[in-house]
């Protein structure tokens, strides 16, 4: 074996073996089985995803660097690896009946969906520049090919292209960054950034390099500005695909950021603190308002998800432990909510019925309760009202805005919640106060019930009874916040 | 630090000087005594039938899209066969998996009737 490498490097990534073969097992069954069988591949994929889950839990109360220096095998990349796994379960779950009513070809989906899932994981615990970027690719093509997979629509075809051509150039802007970062520091590793730049004085070209990766970033959770392709590819992709996008992708997509800034760049703070700012309030509002108009559910929950964005970036401003923790927490829950409401969405999708317009809900409450409950629970708790789990979130980011002496950035988070309220209702009242839509019956699929019921059950528990989670991320926070404090107190 | 990029920017502006002034001279210089056989794409010297810009089968995608996978891979080859003793046995497996890994896709590929030309 070439030096620095052991055993222990092929252990400390078992879950990423696991998930990677996997996927291949998906492809050969794929190939294997015989066209009317194709629903065991749901079955595989979801197998695979629990065989991940279990080989990933030894890992929660490791902390090591594996692989010379490319991986952290800690308690935030174990955080941040079950809220992909979470993602990946459900989206199968809640996948299987809308390939159906499609025609998709469901092995390359599965396929896919793992890929993206591999990607994730590698960005969470990568903390070389390289093996960030190498995840953060893994995950952005699968989700190219995923967002173009209704092969005979229009508005997936536009949905992918748009979004592999600013994904590609925003991946250039932020590789641009990197490679400046490198030139000034001589290093790829986050760490050893963090340390050789703070003996540095600063210079222009650092603040060139900043900002670069702050818009490769900023493209990635779409954030505002960079947030235009978001609606148009959230709206065209395939409904259960722009579930796995919004919050899987998302949820990496911060991970990386916390990587790069809380670790890497740590006593540029002063620096990144206020572009961050600008654009977390830039993000709610422009989201928060933009999405009032919309009359397309998943149009709407876009604009929904760029809100999302500014609120999480909250989190990075408030540049604190407890900051951190916030967005864990809110990365988690925003896990069970906005794919609690996709799921509804997808089970709008009928034979006869695209389901994806508001009007489409209409009196959804009087043909089917339980679904319409379970709606209103997901909008309550994206629109952040107790006692849901999104309040608490919010909760969190807020305070912890405010520890930090950001009053007015939480001010103005807690004026949009209030404006973004609007649309969420607007929702409800479609439900229950409008004359019943036309089409088909809707049927919830066995695993469509799972689904819903592990969202609703997330949405509600953990807003009522929240210890568990807070004590979970705080302790997977600190292992990003340790370093944090470390390379500030030696810089100072 | 910057001085030592000051031999890199002579570099850029040779080569595009050099590229300029060749085309203006060349520009100037040549004689224009245009026909019908110099007018014509230059395919390695074989006649063009019909023109460039038609439509032409997908399959020629799909086929070029499994020869650079299965080229690149044989280019990572060669450098590890150099090495070979260094990496041992380490080495060897690294690369089957690496070839496991491919030969999914190519089996994947085949079944699915990519190679399949009708």
């Amino acid at each position: 074996m070439p030096a620095g490498f052991s055993a222990a490097d092929f252990y400390n990534i078992l879950p990423e073996l696991v998930l990677t073969g996997g996927a291949l097992l998906v492809l050969i069954v794929d190939v294997l089985t015989a066209r009317q069988q194709r629903g065991l591949l749901a079955w595989v994929t979801l197998g695979v995803l629990v065989a991940t889950l279990l080989a990933l839990l030894p890992f929660s109360d490791v902390n090591t660097v594996a692989s010379r220096g490319l991986l952290a095998i800690d308690g935030f990349a174990f955080f941040f690896k079950l809220v992909f796994l979470l993602t990946a379960l459900v989206t199968v779950l809640m996948s299987s009946s809308y390939i159906e009513v499609e025609g998709l070809r469901a092995g390359e989906y599965y396929f896919l969906i793992l890929c993206a899932t591999l990607g994730m994981m590698f960005m969470a615990s990568g903390i070389d520049l390289i093996t960030i970027f190498i995840g953060l690719e893994t995950m952005a093509v699968a989700f190219y090919i995923l967002a173009g997979f209704l092969k005979p629509n229009r508005r997936s075809n536009e949905a992918a292209v748009k979004y592999f051509l600013l994904g590609a150039f925003s991946l250039g802007l932020l590789l641009y960054g990197m490679s400046i970062l490198y030139g000034l520091s001589g290093t790829t590793n986050v760490r050893e950034l963090a340390t050789v730049l703070a003996s540095q004085e600063r210079n222009a070209l650092l603040i060139v390099g900043l900002v670069m990766v702050v818009a490769g970033i900023g493209f990635k959770i779409a954030a505002v500005p960079f947030h235009m392709w978001a609606p148009d590819v959230y709206e065209g992709a395939p409904t259960p695909v722009t579930a796995f996008l919004s919050v899987g992708s998302k949820a990496a997509s911060f991970a990386m950021l916390l990587r790069l800034f809380m670790e890497g760049l740590p006593f540029l703070a002063d620096m990144w603190q206020p572009m961050f700012w600008v654009l977390a309030v830039m993000s709610m509002t422009v989201g928060n308002l933009a999405a009032l108009t919309q009359s397309n559910i998943k149009r709407m929950l876009a604009y929904s998800s760029i809100a999302h964005a500014g609120y999480l970036l909250i989190g990075v401003v408030a540049n604190s432990s407890r900051g951190v923790t916030a967005m864990m927490i809110y990365l988690l829950l925003y896990v069970f909510m906005q794919l609690g409401a996709f799921a509804v969405v997808v089970m709008l999708r009928r034979q006869d019925v695209a389901g994806d317009e508001l009007k489409d809900l209409s009196g959804l409450y009087f043909r089917y309760p339980t679904a319409a409950v379970a709606m209103l629970f997901f909008m309550l708790s994206l629109g952040g009202l107790p006692p849901t789990a999104g309040f608490m979130g919010k909760f969190w980011l807020f305070s912890a805005a405010i520890e930090s002496g950001f009053i007015w950035l939480a001010v103005i988070g807690v004026l949009n919640s209030a404006v973004s309220l609007y649309y969420y209702i607007r929702v409800v009242v479609f439900m229950w106060m409008k004359e019943e839509a036309l089409g088909s019956p809707i049927v919830a699929s066995p695993s469509m019930a799972v689904a819903l019921t592990v969202a609703l059950a997330g949405a509600v528990v953990f807003g009522v009874y929240p210890r568990p989670l807070f004590e979970l991320a705080q302790e997977s926070a600190q292992s990003i916040g340790g370093v944090a404090a470390a390379v500030s107190a030696l810089s100072f | 630090m910057l001085e030592a990029y000051v031999p890199i920017l002579i570099f850029v502006f040779v080569a595009t000087g050099f590229a300029i002034f060749t085309l203006i001279m060349s520009g100037l210089l040549h004689p224009e005594r245009y026909n019908k056989v110099k007018l014509e794409p230059y395919e390695c010297g074989i006649e063009p039938e019909t023109d460039a810009r038609d439509r032409y089968s997908i399959r020629y995608y799909l086929v070029a899209m499994l020869f650079v996978i299965f080229d690149v891979e044989t280019v990572f080859m060669f450098p590890w066969a150099v090495i070979m003793d260094e990496l041992a046995l380490f080495g060897l497996i690294e690369m089957i998996v690496f070839l496991f890994i491919l030969v999914v896709g190519y089996v994947y590929a085949w079944r699915k009737g990519a190679l399949e030309w009708a």
